[in-house]
């Protein structure tokens, strides 16, 4: 059992050396250790079949094996000490606010490009900077509303910001259910120790929508849209409507008469407040964006430009996603909350500066490269874990296109135990906890941790064969 | 309601219906097989011409074997009224409105759905036997979760409107199937071999029970009297207009007896012209015409739904 579990030479968020727990873990290393292999198996496998009949399923794009599979869930929990776990919580906060200023700004009075802090160039470049945004005032001055910031540790434990994710974060329903799971799997272990429970997030999330209707309305109408039932999260859009009781609605249920967006039912056209939109903004409105979407309502931008819908998240949130702004964040918490920025960036090459793009291109066997505006582990090369065609074609690509492409090094990921053939294996991990923007900030306490379980691999994602843990924010001094 | 969401729930339910109802009147005719007397020829082939997609049916297999038969009707993934491609639609539909309808009906789908394709995967024909039932309590469990689960509310109305509509459709098939077994040889009518497939067809509806309540001989006037007439018996076509009426009535709040909408019209009228026909002039008439005017206009009462709420509404 754990007892031939063996760290290696990584950050494990479970254990100081072999054998040896970390504090906040030690209750939880017992109780596990108490229970036999095989039970932790059937246990496994259990959870597993709970998550298949509730069908808490993803679909992944470019497989022709059947388009359906479960996110793989593991067994042991990763263990958060909350007072790390309040750092966190204060780091995201700021991060967040200032995100939020930074795309109020950069849509209006771009004072922080007149005052020189980001070249022009970087925000006119990014492809998620959207000019049909320009001078728009969304309801209550709020942009980023749902935010899930990819955090990582090193080999010393120390915590960076790997990426922001503005537009459409995926991966809350995991967590809801991966807990709903983990209790029904191990109720003594919920008894004993001092977690902190996650369900709040539906209820804090209509909060957040609701906070964008205007004030006198007395009963708001609002919905999530979504791309329909072939998208890859399209569980996670059903799952939070129906946590929150609202309309899910896609593209063809909606139309703009009358001056507003409206939804066609049973009875008749029936008007639309607020829309929590699980859908990119390329696609939201073909006659202000891509005019091939056939997913989105015609004349919708009309309507939230008069103030008459609000849209979570606002529309031209993704310039802030954009790897080549992100590497300016620390530059954006200091001018505009004249703060330190709490949780790192990871350092990053931008392939843009002729120097930087040298270094990278002679490096790029330790590096790893991503395109600036893609998410969700694609376009990326994992330098060390490469083929020499795999740098070539990734050098062609970064000497054609020097502005798609930022680099920063192999992180050495912490790891956390996982049950995998009747044993445990250090697996390497991240954690996207959820950040909500409504009257005030809220962070879900945990997050999503992604879990990579090829073995070796450093890659998380969903869509590459990652898995996911429950996450546990527990007292350090529980007994 | 939204309209995709009416149109999804209904078409879910209409879809298990189906299945259902495939899967009834396949086991007919395994049933029948059983009974008949070694030597006499296999009929396959009026399962085929009842579905309506005989050319699709020739295009793909050929000769109306058992085997091919079974296949076509069972597990076809490419034909679109299989009990597999059935439940597939069925719960394709219920997942675009998993937050509308219950967990407990989500699930029940689900795992009927995970069932049927794992039988399609092993295609073992020894198996059908078991198979066939299986979806029938499937599929009346599905119908026996929504009953408990879900709100009755306008939803749920859509739903049952799908489920009897369907089911009149599909018990006008069933008896059809009879019709184009006795084709070959009219000389039969009244022959013990007739008499077994009366029972078998009364079985294959869940009816021989309940019809031997009300009557005591097997007869075609009152197989029919019962499965077309009967205003009390869950699958005769009349009690399933009955049912269907009084949903779409909850639906649009009009009073019962009136109509505003043309679906309401078009049903009222197929209601009354059921409840005043007699025995005698369906078979004046013939019971397979019958039986077909009654499927066109099942249809056209489907068009009506589809225009009236599942399309831009009309109303307010």
């Amino acid at each position: 059992m754990f007892n031939t579990y063996d760290p290696g030479d990584f950050y494990d968020e479970l254990f100081v050396s072999r054998g040896v727990p970390r504090p906040e873990a030690e209750l939880l290393v017992q109780r596990i250790s108490n229970i036999s292999i095989d039970e932790l198996m059937l246990r496994q496998q259990m959870a597993q079949n709970m998550l298949f009949k509730l069908g808490v399923t993803f679909n992944v794009y470019n497989d022709n094996q059947g388009t359906e599979r479960i996110f793989p869930f593991d067994v042991v929990p990763r263990v958060v000490p909350s007072e790390e776990w309040q750092w966190l919580e204060r780091g995201l906060k700021q991060r967040i606010e200032t995100l939020n200023c930074f795309l109020d700004d950069i849509y209006n009075d771009q004072k922080i490009l007149k005052d020189g802090i980001i070249p022009r160039e970087v925000i006119e470049s990014a492809t998620g900077f959207l000019k049909p945004c320009l001078g728009i005032k969304p309801p209550k001055g709020i942009w980023c509303h749902i935010t899930g910031t990819d955090l990582v540790r090193d080999r010393n434990g120390n915590w960076y910001v790997l990426e922001d994710n503005l537009r459409c974060p995926s991966g809350v329903s995991y967590v809801l259910e991966n807990r709903r799971v983990m209790k029904g799997a191990f109720p003594a272990l919920f008894e004993a120790l001092n977690i902190n429970p996650v369900d709040a997030y539906p209820s804090q999330l209509l909060a957040s929508l609701l906070h964008l209707a205007p004030d006198t309305m007395p009963d708001p109408q609002v919905v999530l849209m979504s791309p329909g039932i072939y998208n890859s999260a399209y569980f996670e859009h059903s799952f939070l409507a129906q946590q929150m009781g609202i309309e899910l609605v896609e593209g063809r249920d909606l139309v703009v008469a009358d001056g507003y967006l409206q939804m066609k039912t049973t009875k008749g056209l029936k008007r639309v407040d607020v829309i929590y939109r699980r859908i990119d903004d390329d696609f939201l409105d073909p006659l202000t964006f891509r005019p091939d979407s056939m997913l989105g309502v015609p004349g919708l931008m009309d309507v939230y430009r008069q103030g008459r819908v609000a849209i979570a998240n606002a529309p031209g949130t993704g310039v802030a996603d954009d790897k080549m702004v992100y590497s300016y964040v620390p530059d954006m918490v200091r001018y505009y909350l004249g703060e330190e920025q709490l949780i790192p960036n990871v350092p990053t090459y931008l392939c843009e500066n002729a120097q930087q793009q040298n270094y990278v291109l002679g490096h790029l066997d330790e590096l790893v490269v991503k395109a600036t505006n893609a998410s969700g582990g694609y376009g990326m090369l994992v330098g060390p874990h490469s083929t020499d065609p795999e740098r070539d074609a990734f050098a062609d690509q970064i000497k054609a296109n020097p502005r798609g492409y930022i680099a920063q090094p192999t992180l050495c990921l912490s790891r956390v135990p996982a049950l995998i053939n009747s044993e445990f294996q250090g697996c390497h991990v991240d954690l996207r906890p959820f950040i909500l923007h409504g009257e005030d900030i809220y962070v879900n306490p945990g997050g999503l941790t992604r879990v990579a379980l090829k073995k070796g691999s450093l890659v998380v994602n969903s869509s590459q064969g990652g898995g996911s843990k429950d996450t546990w924010v527990v007292a350090a001094t529980a007994s | 309601m939204l309209s995709r969401v009416a149109n999804s729930i209904y078409w879910a339910n209409r879809y298990v219906e189906r299945a259902e109802n495939v899967s009834r009147f396949v086991d007919v005719n395994l049933n029948l097989l059983l009974d008949t007397p070694m030597g006499t020829m296999q009929q396959w082939e009026p399962l085929v011409v009842t579905t309506g997609d005989q050319a699709l049916f020739k295009e793909r297999y050929g000769e109306a074997t058992a085997e091919n038969v079974l296949k076509f009707l069972t597990f076809d993934a490419e034909y679109p009224n299989s009990i597999r491609s059935c439940v597939k639609l069925a719960r394709e539909n219920a997942r675009s409105v998993r937050e509308i309808i219950s967990s407990e009906m989500w699930e029940q789908l689900n795992e009927f759905y995970l069932q049927v394709e794992d039988a399609a995967k092993s295609m073992d024909m020894s198996k059908l036997y078991a198979f066939y039932p299986e979806v029938k309590n499937a599929s009346h469990m599905f119908a026996g979760v929504m009953n408990a689960t879900m709100s009755h509310n306008e939803g749920w109305h859509f739903g049952l409107l799908g489920r009897y509509l369907e089911r009149a459709d599909k018990t006008a098939r069933i008896l059809d199937v009879k019709y184009f077994i006795l084709l070959p040889s009219l000389a039969a009518v009244g022959s013990p071999l007739d008499n077994l497939q009366w029972i078998a067809l009364l079985r294959s509806a869940s009816a021989y029970e309940m019809y031997s309540k009300c009557q005591h001989m097997i007869n075609p006037r009152g197989v029919v009297d019962f499965l077309v007439l009967n205003p009390e018996f869950p699958r005769s076509i009349r009690c399933c207009i009955l049912e269907a009426e009084k949903s779409l009535h909850k639906i649009s709040g009009t009073p019962a007896g009136s109509w505003r909408l043309s679906s309401e019209r078009r049903l009222g009228k197929l209601r009354s012209h059921l409840e005043y026909i007699t025995l005698e002039e369906i078979f004046e008439i013939g019971l397979h015409e019958v039986l077909d005017r009654l499927q066109d206009d099942l249809n056209h009462v489907g068009s009506a739904i589809t225009e009236n709420f599942f399309g831009l509404p009309v109303l307010a």
